[in-house]
């Protein structure tokens, strides 16, 4: 089928893609309330990238998202994680006890609130990029015919 | 919901799963297998909410039945879609399913009842993240997300590790990088032009092995 054909498909994916990572962002922030988390958030977030790879080819999406880029966000996450948690020891308290992240006399929950974001925004790059990367991988390879 | 139709909507979705497995079973194009594998994780996802478990059914539903299908169709696209004729015969992976199967029926007896107070499951620290996550952790109304990000927030890390390692293992075995300064093929170093494309040098390789077999054809003694 020719690139022409797929009108509703490009125009689809175009008009959906904004509320998706929309929603991976309300999935992400509204895991302290409901369902959801980095996890789930980074799977969606991925799937914008995936859904613009099949639809417009792979080349154009790694101009929005370059291989390079999705490498980084793998290891940013996890290294944003470990961060919170040495963050959290070099305040006084244990690797990732994350009350001590503020004034733990005044409030521990208000560290807590601020470490559950910070280690959940660093699963949601990891997988994010995890994701994207694992997608390239496995699409960029040519199919070798025996 | 009631107790009724909850059991109706556990029965409808246990049958569409055993239907779903028995044709992934059957089927000998892989295509079709990895579209009903989807439903399949979409179905269990199903149970999932059914059984409370949201956080996992959204996973589930997202994993599950969107990445892997799409993962799998990628592989699919490289490898073919057609699955080859077993070479042997069933009865022995039959007797095997059989059996464990068997062993894990007998042991769902044991099992204490769905969502019981009293079950084991809920007498250690469930009741503690229950009840104090609000003073310890803050006004977090689902504790999941308390009891994943914060009181283990270890095993969270270490899963957020894998992940990542899964991605460098999946890259060292599938990507292919940029393209080495020089490359040793037919006997000799070429060193590789800026800017030549992998399809370009691989046509390059094959014309010197012609040419390299027609000319210098003999000099094995040396590779």
């Amino acid at each position: 089928m020719k690139m022409d054909d797929r009108v509703i498909l490009r125009v689809g994916t175009k008009v959906l893609s904004p509320f998706i990572l929309l929603f991976a962002l309300y999935v992400q922030f509204h895991g302290d309330y409901g369902p959801g988390g980095g996890f789930q958030a980074g799977v969606i977030f991925a799937a914008v990238f995936v859904l613009y790879a099949l639809v417009f080819g792979l080349e154009r999406a790694m101009e929005v998202m370059p291989a390079k880029v999705a490498y980084a966000c793998g290891a940013l996450g996890v290294a944003l994680y470990l961060g919170v948690g040495y963050l959290s020891m070099f305040r006084g308290g244990e690797f990732l006890n994350y009350s001590y992240l503020f004034d733990p006399e005044h409030d521990p929950t208000h560290g807590q609130h601020y470490g559950i974001i910070g280690v959940e925004l660093g699963v949601l790059v990891t997988v994010f990029g995890v994701m994207v990367a694992l997608f390239y991988a496995f699409a960029g390879r040519r199919r070798i015919d025996t | 919901m009631t107790e009724a139709m909850v059991q109706i909507v556990d029965v409808v979705l246990l049958v569409l799963l055993a239907i779903t497995g028995i044709a992934v079973i059957r089927t000998r194009n892989l295509f079709v297998a990895v579209m009903l594998a989807g439903i399949y994780s979409l179905v269990s996802a199903g149970l999932f909410v059914v059984m409370d478990a949201v956080d996992v059914a959204f996973t589930e539903a997202a994993v599950g039945a969107g990445i892997s299908t799409v993962l799998l169709l990628c592989t699919l696209a490289l490898v073919g879609y057609k699955e080859s004729k077993p070479q042997h015969t069933p009865i022995l992976p039959l007797f095997v399913v059989i059996v464990t199967g068997g062993a894990l029926v007998y042991g769902t007896a044991e099992i204490p009842p769905f969502g019981g107070a009293d079950n084991p499951a809920h007498q250690n620290v469930a009741a503690h993240y229950i009840h104090d996550s609000e003073d310890e952790i803050g006004h977090i109304p689902n504790v999941v997300t308390s009891v994943l990000a914060s009181y283990r927030g270890y095993d969270t890390m270490g899963e957020t590790a894998v992940i990542f390692t899964a991605m460098v293992g999946v890259l060292l075995l599938l990507s292919r990088g940029p393209l080495p300064k020089r490359v040793y093929h037919a006997g000799h170093w070429h060193k590789v032009k800026r800017g030549v494309t992998r399809e370009d040098l691989i046509a390059e390789m094959e014309d010197e092995e012609v040419h390299d077999s027609t000319v210098v054809g003999g000099e094995d003694e040396d590779g």
